[in-house]
């Protein structure tokens, strides 16, 4: 065909516009297959009730209520539970040859993940508002401003970009969809293992220092502090600000060194 | 001109494992060149490296003049790859997938709806067009899967096993389909371990086996270098293919073959009907019941048993994964 010859110079996606088109294809992967969506904010629901139902009466938070204490905490790890089926759809991708079709397109080799990146980030906003609004439901209340809440809401969003790269690098590496959830189980205890569910001064010295430094703490302080003020009664011995701070750096660090890791591997198939 | 592909020497090691060890190929423009070999014998390893998804260990590989290791970028805009599993997304409509593969093309989203109708066309998928993919039969996600590697415009279609695990009219429906991109100025490199699809869609073949290229040319040619003909007895008791095969070989001291699941023996022969005569006289002092015995052309699977000393699959030994994919 003429036509081919001709336009040959100009078979070039742009890193944006391909980016865009991978993006848009996750995201309609995600609101077109109903399981996806109700199976993640189901599950999400009941872990949600059981601990502020089950496990919230004989759990002792400081000087806040259990459920003010709990719901920030559950709606910022979720994150890490709603990010494994990124890993599983990475892996599939990988494992039947959508990624070969990809491969040999000519498009820059970074579009394909963040693009995946971005649509799985947007498609957990979907989760965190249902949490968000079962967590007022079951007597949640900001103790903070309401500029305050947003920001806090726009920095879980930050996190789930940062943790997203973690779970697409497992999804490369573990080969096919269930060694990808396998995988992303190791994630798990860093959900527990962190202020989430119980204050990390209940917890025995060395796990107590491994809780209140991880990555996950930080990110869960810093939402914590911005929806319950100071005037909530969190002790929790810094300013929103300290946590902020380094819960951003330890998103960077995530992104820096996962995307690093996942690119590489992806770019060698 | 400058070939369409040319590949010198080869070589791809994974680990301990030699998948290809020295291939020489060229193909040129304008041909359906069918690349023919058992399992393993490293077809998938060199479209993959033909499609810049793997890095030939040494050798040299270029796509149109251009070099896979230096100018990979270059060479992808020239090819479309349809790979062993549909690569599309059952989530989308069969138009969605298109048109997501034309705009990854770099085309703007008119000439990617417009490139996108006219392959739906092509593949007999217009009327399906806007159903997700995930409602489509097996035969469908194939066509729209090598929809999704012509899109495009490549100037080289890769297909690795295109038909493999497809019922048989879907097969010919594929087959129609690709000679049709050949008639429009598209290069063809297919992999098969079917020697009737080889047969049927190619112009050249080049029979591969444990990663070297072991022989090449017309099927026409490669069906003469396995002798001028063959007479094939059809015999009623598989009990007595043994016997039968013991008598064939007195004709002209060649060694016939046995196959035992269709109860037939065969043997090349250089020459004609006088040598049909010779075996009946053979056959009669056996007291044993024939259905048939004829002289015929040689069938390329012959010829593959006698350039490999292995059968080749006639069918894929199990049903493979990958009708759908994520």
């Amino acid at each position: 065909m003429a036509t081919a010859t001709a336009t040959i110079s100009a078979n070039k996606a742009s890193l944006l516009s391909s980016t865009t088109v991978i993006a848009r294809r996750t995201f309609l992967k995600f609101i077109r297959t109903p399981q996806l969506v109700v199976v993640g904010t189901v599950q999400g629901a009941m872990f949600l009730l059981i601990f502020r139902y089950v496990f919230g009466g004989a759990i002792t938070a400081g000087g806040v209520s259990y459920v003010n204490f709990l719901v920030p905490g559950f709606i910022t790890t979720g994150i890490i539970w709603q990010g494994m089926m990124s890993a599983a759809g990475i892996a599939e991708d990988h494992d039947q040859g959508f990624f070969d079709r990809l491969r040999s397109l000519p498009i820059p080799r970074a579009a394909v993940l963040t693009g995946r990146a971005l649509a799985d980030t947007g498609t957990q906003i979907w989760g965190l508002t249902i949490m968000t609004l079962i967590g007022f439901a079951v007597g949640f209340r900001l103790g903070g401003s309401v500029p305050a809440a947003i920001f806090a809401f726009a920095l879980i969003i930050v996190f789930s970009f940062a943790f997203e790269w973690v779970f697409i690098t497992l999804g490369l590496y573990a080969g096919n969809a269930q060694a990808a959830q396998g995988m992303s189980l190791m994630l798990i205890p860093f959900t527990f293992v962190s202020s989430a569910f119980v204050p990390v001064q209940s917890m025995p010295g060395p796990l107590r220092a491994v809780a209140a430094h991880q990555p996950v703490t930080y990110m869960i302080d810093a939402v914590r502090t911005l929806v319950l003020g100071t005037n909530g009664g969190v002790s929790l011995g810094h300013t929103a600000s300290y946590f902020v701070v380094r819960a951003l750096l330890w998103s960077a660090a995530l992104v820096a060194v996962f995307g690093t890791i996942a690119v590489n591997r992806y770019r060698k198939g | 001109m400058t070939a369409t592909i040319e590949a010198s020497g080869v070589v791809k090691r994974f680990g301990k494992t030699v998948a290809l060890n020295g291939l020489d190929l060229v193909a040129e423009h304008g041909e359906i060149l069918a690349v023919l070999g058992p399992n393993g014998a490293g077809k998938t390893t060199f479209v993959r490296s033909v499609a810049t998804l793997i890095r030939p260990d040494e050798g040299t590989l270029h796509v149109f003049g251009h070099d896979v290791l230096r100018d990979p970028g270059i060479v992808r805009q020239t090819i479309g790859l349809a790979g062993q599993f549909a690569a599309i997304e059952p989530a989308m409509s069969g138009r969605e997938n298109l048109e997501m593969v034309a705009r990854l093309f770099g085309q703007s989203r008119r000439s990617a709806r417009a490139s996108t109708a006219k392959v739906l066309e092509q593949m007999g998928l217009t009327e399906a067009a806007d159903r997700l993919a995930r409602t489509y039969s097996g035969g469908m996600r194939r066509k729209l899967d090598l929809g999704a590697s012509l899109v495009g415009s490549p100037k080289l279609l890769l297909l690795d096993e295109p038909t493999t695990g497809l019922d048989p009219r879907s097969r010919i429906e594929l087959w129609d389909a690709i000679r049709s991109l050949v008639d429009e100025g598209t290069d063809v490199l297919l992999t098969t371990q079917y020697l009737d699809e080889a047969d049927r869609l190619a112009s050249r073949m080049v029979v591969i086996d444990h990663g070297k290229t072991i022989a090449t040319g017309t099927p026409a040619e490669l069906k003469q270098s396995a002798g001028r003909s063959v007479i094939e007895v059809l015999v009623r008791e598989r009990d007595d293919l043994a016997e039968v095969a013991k008598v064939l070989s007195q004709v002209n001291g060649g060694q016939p073959q046995i196959d035992e699941s269709t109860r037939r023996v065969w043997l090349s022969v250089e020459g004609g009907i006088e040598l049909l005569g010779t075996a009946l006289k053979h056959l009669e002092t056996l007291d044993i019941a024939l259905d048939d015995v004829a002289l015929r052309q040689p069938k390329l699977d012959e010829v593959f048993l006698a350039l490999t000393g292995q059968a080749l699959e006639e069918e894929p030994e199990k049903a493979r994964k990958g009708h759908g994919a994520a």
